[in-house]
């Protein structure tokens, strides 16, 4: 008895650390947004700037955020991974066990069987992302609405693609550049850069696009509706019926479905840029002849 | 003249951000014909939906990366590049003691 109750209250304690950063959040989004006449499109508030030497270094909403979906995504995985047992007996245990599994699965059809410690990184981007723009429905400033954190992400990728590109060997790694002939160097090498360039805009382009439509659309019915009801009396007559409701169908697709996709696409392109970019046999080969080299030495 | 030089800015800027956004032509052909095999291939087998619906999504998502480079550059040029062309030509105009 004294036990479950202890496990309860742990709970309670990490459901709070769950949503206390989204309330934070909103919080200083109330406090900080500059009260505007209408609907505006701009981007992420700098909140302020740290002085550096070479460039100042601004801490704008999107970091913050972004620090906070981390924050609540950490007490998610620590409220589902709470009292865990060798008999599944809990919900949140089945869950959290259908996810691993489930990514686990998603991780070893993509990139094969070398690849398969990847499954926490690629959960953790595909959580990252989704949380990021799913937060937009508590109304705050999503970090995936922000090409610099996408761009983080992104460059994060790259290094992973070119560390992995490296293992086969550098000499390997100069020669696919020039590759099937050496006259395609140039676009082999703008072909390597445009890849990050390619995933941060895709992600990016995906989620503004929505808000922009979804901005433009609120403008448009708070319009229509000043013409419709414009003749009420007082209040009344200002007041935008028509954006009771109907704005959410739109906000269905565009936040909840595109954002969920766009996560699942940039991990899907995770996995298949850094698998493709490591040849196993190579690895493999140039593996037993390092190993030949030594035990020669010896 | 100023004013001139920086109507001329804003005027280039948005008929550029007009015609990028004629990107978005390309994955409306193209994400229609992917949905129009697709519904062609659910016809054909109905029981292969599932794994129809889920390539199609990610396929038209994939598909869309061309209408969305337009856009992002649109949204440039409307938001971005005309503060950063005027505040050049600003520089440039009392770099030659004209202003």
């Amino acid at each position: 008895m004294v036990n479950s109750r202890r496990f309860k209250i742990i709970d309670a304690l990490l459901i709070l650390m769950m949503a206390l950063p989204m309330v934070f959040a909103i919080i200083l989004k109330i406090l900080t947004n500059p009260e505007s006449e209408g609907i505006a499109i701009s981007g992420a508030l700098i909140y302020f700037t740290i002085p550096m030497p070479k460039w100042d270094l601004p801490i704008t909403e999107s970091q913050v955020n972004s620090w906070l979906v981390m924050i609540s995504i950490f007490g998610l995985c620590l409220y589902l991974t709470h009292g865990l047992s060798p008999k599944a007996q809990t919900k949140r245990q089945l869950l959290a066990e259908y996810i691993v599994t489930k990514t686990d699965s998603l991780v070893h059809e993509n990139m094969g069987e070398f690849f398969s410690a990847f499954s926490p990184f690629i959960c953790s981007i595909l959580a990252l992302s989704a949380f990021s723009s799913l937060s937009s429905l508590f109304g705050i400033f999503p970090p995936t609405s922000d090409l610099n954190v996408i761009a983080g992400w992104a460059i994060l990728v790259f290094l992973l693609i070119t560390y992995y590109k490296l293992k086969c060997g550098f000499g390997y790694y100069i020669k696919s550049f020039t590759e099937p002939i050496a006259l395609l160097t140039p676009f082999n090498i703008i072909g390597e850069i445009a890849t990050p360039v390619s995933m941060t805009f895709r992600h990016y382009g995906n989620i503004v696009s929505g808000s922009v439509i979804s901005t433009l659309i609120a403008a448009g019915l708070r319009i229509l509706s000043s013409w419709i009801f414009g003749w009420l009396p007082g209040a009344i007559g200002e007041f935008p019926f028509l954006r009771i409701g109907l704005p959410a169908i739109l906000s269905a697709y565009f936040d909840v479905f595109s954002g969920c996709l766009q996560a699942f696409i940039f991990s899907i392109l995770t996995m298949i840029n850094i698998s493709g970019a490591f040849d196993f046999n190579i690895y493999t080969a140039r593996k037993n002849k390092k190993l030949s080299k030594k035990q020669k030495a010896n | 003249m100023l004013e001139l030089a920086i109507g001329i800015i804003l005027c280039g800027c948005a008929i550029g951000a007009g015609l990028a956004l004629i990107a978005g032509i390309g994955p409306g052909i193209g994400e229609g014909n992917a949905v129009a095999k697709a519904c062609e291939a659910i016809g054909r087998q109905p029981e292969s939906k599932g794994s129809v619906m889920s390539t199609l999504f990610i396929g038209c998502a994939l598909a869309e990366t061309t209408g969305v480079y337009g856009f992002v550059t649109g949204l440039l040029l409307m938001f971005v590049v005309p503060k950063m062309l005027v505040n050049v030509l600003i520089a440039a105009l009392k770099a030659n003691g004209i202003l």
